[in-house]
């Protein structure tokens, strides 16, 4: 090696990692027994027959849990900022307890509880059947996140622009409105759509719900095509509900990218 | 405007600008202001220098309340604002304040930063908020920046638009918190002539900056303070010229 110059040694190293790779390539293609692949995660029937029921069904009904549980969990997050700014102490310990008690929690638990453990415990069953006490628990969850996250905005807005607003005259409601509010909101536009590619995926956990036909989300759905139709007895629903939902999170996943670089350009 | 600053109290005009009685401010075990004493008259341009720490910002911070004063009095046109019963809001929209960091709202054009306390606070309305943003944007020399965003001003530029903003409110007094201190030197000079010609048309500004030039040529009044305490306090060409106290001949050979 003693003859080579420096390029000359790192084009080595670089020609020998492709080659690694491409003979890693090329053994899993040798070795995998595709025939097997095939007929447990892409069995065509699994698609051509029920792609009518995934879209149209479980691919809408995830996307309609979803923006529930985050406008919800939106506006109780809302209320739990305002309560962690109040003046008065006990407002602030009941916000902080909440936000401890739900973070702390599985969301799956969560969601059993308002399913069924409510029901039980009180007779109360929420609006939307089981679905809709289910989606009462991950807003439950999701504000606890969406709360901390808006607080931490809102401690971003540099103290100067509400000291400004103050010695114009105008009091805390209209400061906070006007001034503080529409900067926090925009810091935290990036973090709140990346909750909202996690609550994406945990509205997977209402599964554990009954559900009628036409209230399956994704999961429900490709578990159900597992032990009946047209792909019974193979993965394949399974792998259609997989690519349904990256369709959903990986374009939501790059605007977050985006949106993050837009903000570390403009300041 | 009719709004009443206090339940009982009334303005009196025959009193001082803003009146300050034995202040004292703690922040913790640290003793920042620690009886202070002092008065601008209206129409006066006082100035207050001294070095960092010696509490000169935090007074000027009480007189608005921005910072709650530990123990004494502030009395802005004889009103008590210290006073729990006082529409602190309403004394404050009386009170321009102009900030070391500018402060303008970064999400608003300049002239959103102009109305918008205008509309929110004096209640006035749209159009009548946006003349008086005209008038008072033309008063700094920036009329042509009334649709841009801070981020695209100089700082200079935005210090100028801070200025216009506090007089929009048609204050009877501006408060100058360092005005010049963030700004490249090449941008004083703009800063100065605005504040220059605000002085001569009248206004009362309590000034804490280190423009010792500024202070000597405007000043009808220099306050020196160190440590907590007013130490010297005088006519302006009195005081840089001929200081009596060994604490401010100490401060001014070093700054001048």
């Amino acid at each position: 090696m003693g003859s080579l110059t420096r390029t000359q040694r790192q084009r080595a190293v670089q020609f020998s990692l492709y080659g690694l790779f491409v003979l890693l390539i090329v053994l899993f293609w040798v070795v995998s027994d595709k025939e097997a692949i095939r007929a447990n995660f892409f069995l065509a029937e699994g698609f051509t027959e029920t792609w009518q029921d995934f879209v149209f069904i479980g691919a809408k009904n995830t996307i309609l849990y979803t923006v529930i549980a985050f406008v919800g969990g939106f506006v109780l997050a809302m209320v739990l900022v305002l309560m962690k700014l109040a003046p008065v102490a006990p407002f602030r310990w009941l916000a902080t307890a909440y936000i401890e008690l739900f973070r702390g929690l599985p969301a799956l638990v969560v969601i059993l509880f308002m399913a069924f453990g409510v029901p039980i415990a009180f007779g109360w069953r929420p609006p939307g059947g089981p679905v809709g006490a289910g989606l009462v628990g991950l807003m439950l969850v999701s504000a606890a996140y969406m709360a901390e996250t808006i607080r931490a905005g809102i401690e971003a807005v540099p103290k100067g622009q509400t000291e400004a607003a103050r010695s114009l005259g105008m009091n805390g409601g209209w400061t906070m409105a006007t001034v503080v509010m529409p900067q926090a909101l925009r810091i935290v536009i990036p973090p709140l759509t990346n909750e909202l590619v996690i609550l994406i995926k945990d509205t997977s956990l209402l599964f554990v719900i009954g559900m009628a036909a036409n209230e399956k989300e994704l999961t429900t759905m490709a578990r159900d095509f597992m032990s009946s139709g047209p792909s019974a007895g193979t993965a394949t629903s399974l792998t259609f509900a997989a690519l349904l939902y990256l369709a959903i999170t990986l374009p939501l996943t790059r605007v977050v990218a985006w949106l993050e670089r837009r903000q570390n350009r403009s300041r | 405007m009719t709004t009443r600053l206090h339940p009982t109290q009334e303005v009196d005009p025959g009193a001082p600008a803003i009146e300050v009685r034995d202040l004292h401010k703690s922040f913790g075990d640290n003793d920042v202001l620690t009886g202070i004493d002092f008065h601008v008259d209206a129409g006066q341009v006082v100035c207050v220098i001294g070095p960092s720490g010696s509490g000169k910002s935090t007074l000027l911070r009480c007189v608005n309340r921005l910072e709650e004063p530990t123990s004494g009095q502030v009395l802005i046109e004889g009103i008590d604002i210290t006073d729990p019963e006082t529409e602190l809001d309403a004394v404050r929209s009386r009170i321009g304040m102009v900030f070391q960091q500018f402060n303008l709202f970064s999400h608003m054009t300049v002239l959103r930063n102009l109305t918008i306390a205008q509309q929110r606070a004096k209640k006035r309305s749209r159009k009548e908020a946006e003349e008086v943003a005209r008038r008072n944007l033309d008063r700094v020399g920036l009329s042509d920046k009334i649709d841009a965003y801070p981020a695209h001003l100089s700082g200079g530029q935005q210090q100028r638009v801070a200025i216009a903003r506090a007089l929009s409110m048609d204050p009877d007094m501006m408060l100058f918190d360092e005005p010049t201190s963030a700004l490249d030197p090449e941008l004083v000079g703009d800063v100065l002539d605005v504040m220059k010609t605000l002085a001569g048309e009248g206004m009362t500004m309590m000034v804490v900056t280190h423009e010792m030039g500024f202070a000597r040529e405007v000043g009808d009044k220099l306050v020196f303070m160190a440590d907590g305490v007013i130490c010297e306090e005088g006519d302006p060409r009195e005081v840089l010229g001929n200081p009596r106290e060994p604490r401010t001949q100490e401060f001014l050979s070093k700054v001048l």
